[in-house]
């Protein structure tokens, strides 16, 4: 019984944001159920094939804004083909048809066509925001549709995404009209940009805050279009090659002085590194700083850069800032929240002195107490400083480690890095996303187990020894929602222990583990609300050859809960079972 | 120096031991330890096969595979990867024209011969570049560092390919064939600029410090050197309406 009319819950439940916390409110009852579902501005999606676009209408009539995301998070490093799914057409039209209102569209890993974003932008009239983060499909065409058709549009943010570049004049399809951006990111485009057009663009926007832009803008243009909009809070600059002239250089140290909002700055690729103490003006205002493209800016210029950087709460670094470097940080950014440091050169291999060791990550644990997320990419670890780092950060909610060569050992002791892993998942008690790397058995997956009672997102690469290791996990954490394990020997014994355990998950992926397409198999029959996809080598042979052999092992497994059922869309080179 | 043995301990359910036989010296767990080449080995590069075997095993004994060598390893998003690819060549670039601006003559006759240059002392690789074909589900990667020309490298993309697929339907491959223009593919690649080019009309050096990725295409849709727009048909198709 409710003792408010519907008017006031929902007023009241207008004030939940957390998407969790609505799926929570809407299993109390019936009525609840029904005021939440009607109110319902913002629906994540976290796999596009757990649920179809029909029934998500049906359910949430009123949405505004939807959160999609397609591939398994492992496309990102090329293992699933790229037309293994995540359309986002059908949702797009689907969408259309039921003349929903959508406002806000954000993507992860799908497929985006041109034809999808020339429907987006005819079928919503007050279309507002487009992000897309790891997308392809689409090219500079489709941007056009975009910028010519959303009379309202405030945000459009594309990131890290493959864009067939037209070098056509999207930037030329916004209208005069338009003047309500707030936020353009097309760092991501490859080719040229026409300057004039962004500029006129970038002047007619007062409320542009965010402005990202790509490697083709030069310096002038960069401090042309920073002189029109002093009022921008986010900056990604593009690449300058040359030296500039001093002439220039005032020009820009003029145009970022009067730059006062600006908190957040990236880019920099092909900079040459005389043109970063331009930016010193506004270093002790910024709060997030992202050089981690910006290759060609050496340790030393990063150090005089960052020292001054006071407020930085994230920072995204290449590993060329050395140890000293993150020492630094460790003594000039107290306020640290995130840090991500990835790896500069894959091939220098044991000659490069200058990248960063445990004895950094040791650094930045003792100096940023506020640090709760971390992504340290280095070629080697100790057991003795992870279990510092544990010890001075018990804060993390996202520790992912990546140790540059599978399976080495602690390089003093030569041992497993079983107990140094063990020590953050025991420390940190809110640890919510974990990625291990170097030498591990089973013991440190019996750590896991036992303590990380918040992890949500595990990811295993060469690690364990037997079944065991992944029994641990699937036993022991409790709040685990996605799992992926590539080349450890885990296999059916594990993937068939519990399978009603993967009712509890979104997904999980195997990749060149023990499992053979017999035990796939007879999990799929054991959970029919499962979608157990095999992905193969070869589009043509497909499963033929190899449905005599239950026992041939599978190269890729990725297998999700859902209420649809089988898709309808996957190619040849995916069976599903 | 490391030995097999040591990253063995703990692993009970090793793949048969024959199948081990890499040349790179490293045991992992899992399955993909097959003739279907997931992970790049010296037989992938027969041409190149014996100097790459001798390099490693002169520089570190039995040692594991570089990081680099193993598919989608270190996990850093393709984005990422394409752009230190990129800077990488850019120096090998750069370090390129200072040398010709010295007048180092002997150094450009050893590099006609050996692609890993060195920049400032250190070594510069210019790393692995995606290979996609039309019609073949799975991409591979290719080190272009381990080719001294387009030849080689046509011949280490036939085996990768056509070796693969295992369908005889394919015409019997031959040595330039996919330079020449006489079958029924053509090899492309697309430059620092994200243009599609046919591969083999500019001087292999520079070949090399400007492609980011292959693709091997029929050759009716690369005629008049429209590559993207037919790309974006073949996406359509596979785009469900």
């Amino acid at each position: 019984m409710n003792y408010f009319p519907d008017e006031v819950i929902e007023h009241i439940f207008d004030s939940i944001a957390s998407h969790r916390d609505r799926n929570s409110i809407s299993l109390v009852c019936k009525s609840w159920h029904k005021i939440e579902r009607c109110s319902r501005k913002k629906v994540f999606i976290g796999n596009c094939y757990a649920i179809d676009p029909e029934r998500l209408i049906g359910r949430f009539p009123c949405l505004k804004s939807l959160t999609l995301k397609g591939k398994p998070h492992f496309a990102d490093f090329n293992l699933v083909p790229h037309e293994w799914g995540g359309f986002v057409h059908p949702w797009i039209d689907a969408l259309a048809r039921a003349r929903v209102g959508l406002e806000e569209l954000r993507l992860k890993r799908m497929v985006v066509s041109d034809e999808s974003l020339e429907l987006l932008s005819r079928s919503f009239a007050n279309f507002k925001s487009l992000v897309l983060v790891s997308c392809e499909g689409f090219t500079t065409d489709g941007l056009a549709s975009i910028a010519a058709n959303c009379r309202h549009l405030r945000e459009l943010d594309l990131q890290e995404n493959e864009i067939d570049d037209h070098r056509g004049q999207w930037l030329n399809c916004f209208p005069d009209s338009c003047i309500t951006l707030t936020s353009l990111n097309f760092a991501c485009l490859k080719g040229e940009t026409n300057l004039a057009a962004l500029e006129r663009l970038v002047a007619r926007s007062p409320n542009l805050k965010s402005l990202k832009v790509n490697r083709a803008v030069p310096l002038d243009a960069l401090t042309r279009l920073m002189s029109c909009a002093p009022q921008l809070v986010d900056l990604g600059v593009g690449s300058y090659e040359n030296e500039p002239d001093p002439e220039s250089f005032a020009k820009l140290s003029a145009a970022i002085n009067k730059c006062t909002s600006l908190r957040c700055l990236s880019g920099f690729s092909e900079v040459a590194p005389r043109c970063l103490p331009a930016f010193y003006p506004i270093c002790q205002n910024l709060i997030s700083l992202n050089l981690s493209y910006a290759a060609e800016i050496q340790g030393n210029h990063l150090i005089k850069f960052i020292q001054f950087c006071k407020r930085l709460q994230r920072l995204w670094i290449l590993d060329s800032i050395g140890d000293k470097g993150l020492e630094v940080v460790a003594s000039a950014c107290k306020e640290l929240q995130e840090l991500r440091v990835f790896p500069s050169d894959l091939h220098g291999e044991e000659d490069n002195d200058a990248a960063v060791t445990e004895v950094g990550l040791v650094a930045i644990s003792a100096g940023c107490r506020k640090l709760h997320s971390i992504l340290y990419f280095c070629k080697q670890m100790t057991n003795a400083a992870l279990i510092t780092v544990a010890k001075n950060c018990p804060n993390f909610i996202r520790f992912r480690l990546c140790i540059l060569e599978p399976n080495k050992p602690d390089h003093i002791t030569s041992q497993s890095l079983d107990e140094g892993f063990g020590a953050i998942v025991q420390a940190c008690k809110g640890l919510r996303r974990l990625s291990v790397s170097g030498l591990l058995t089973d013991k440190v997956f019996l750590y896991i187990g036992m303590y990380a009672e918040q992890l949500e997102m595990l990811s295993i690469a060469f690690a364990g020894d037997t079944d065991q290791g992944m029994l641990y996990v699937l036993n022991g954490c409790k709040k685990l929602r996605k799992l992926e394990i590539r080349d450890s020997p885990f296999g059916n014994a594990a993937l068939l222990a519990d399978v009603e355990k993967y009712e509890t998950m979104r997904s999980l992926w195997m990749s060149s583990c023990d499992v053979t397409l017999g035990g796939c198999k007879r999990l799929a029959r054991d959970a029919p609300w499962l979608n157990v996809e095999i992905i193969n080598e070869n589009e043509s042979n497909g499963m033929e050859q190899n449905e005599e052999d239950e026992r041939e092992k599978v190269d890729r497994l990725y297998l999700y809960r859902t209420v649809v059922g089988t898709r309808k869309d996957a190619p040849s080179c995916v069976t599903i079972l | 120096m490391r030995d097999r043995s040591e990253l063995e301990v703990g692993k009970s359910n090793l793949p048969d031991e024959s199948e081990l036989e890499l040349g790179l010296g490293l045991s992992l767990g899992g399955g993909a330890w097959r003739e279907r080449g997931r992970i790049l080995t010296a037989k992938d590069f027969p041409s190149v096969g014996s100097k790459r075997a001798a390099d490693s095993s002169s520089r570190q004994g039995a040692s594991p595979p570089r990081s680099s060598q193993v598919v989608g390893w270190p996990p850093i998003g393709s984005h990422r990867m394409n752009s230190l690819v990129n800077n990488q060549a850019t120096k090998v670039a750069k370090a390129d024209k200072e040398e010709e601006e010295e007048g180092e003559g002997k150094k450009k006759v050893d590099e006609a011969k050996d692609v890993s240059m060195k920049v400032n002392g250190k070594v510069q690789g210019l790393g692995f570049v995606k290979v996609n074909m039309d019609g073949v589900g799975i991409g591979r990667k290719v080190d272009m560092r381990a080719h001294s020309s387009y030849e080689n490298l046509a011949q280490t993309l036939e085996e990768m390919f056509f070796g693969m697929t295992g369908t005889t339907s394919r015409e019997k491959v031959k040595p330039l064939r996919l330079l020449d223009g006489s079958s029924e593919f053509v090899l492309t690649y697309e430059d620092k600029e994200g243009d599609w080019m046919l591969v083999g009309d500019v001087p292999w050096r520079m070949f090399i410090t400007s492609v980011k990725r292959l693709r091997i295409m029929g050759t009716s849709e690369a005629n008049g050197l429209a590559p993207r727009h037919q790309e974006q048909k073949e996406k359509q198709r596979n785009n469900p309406v």
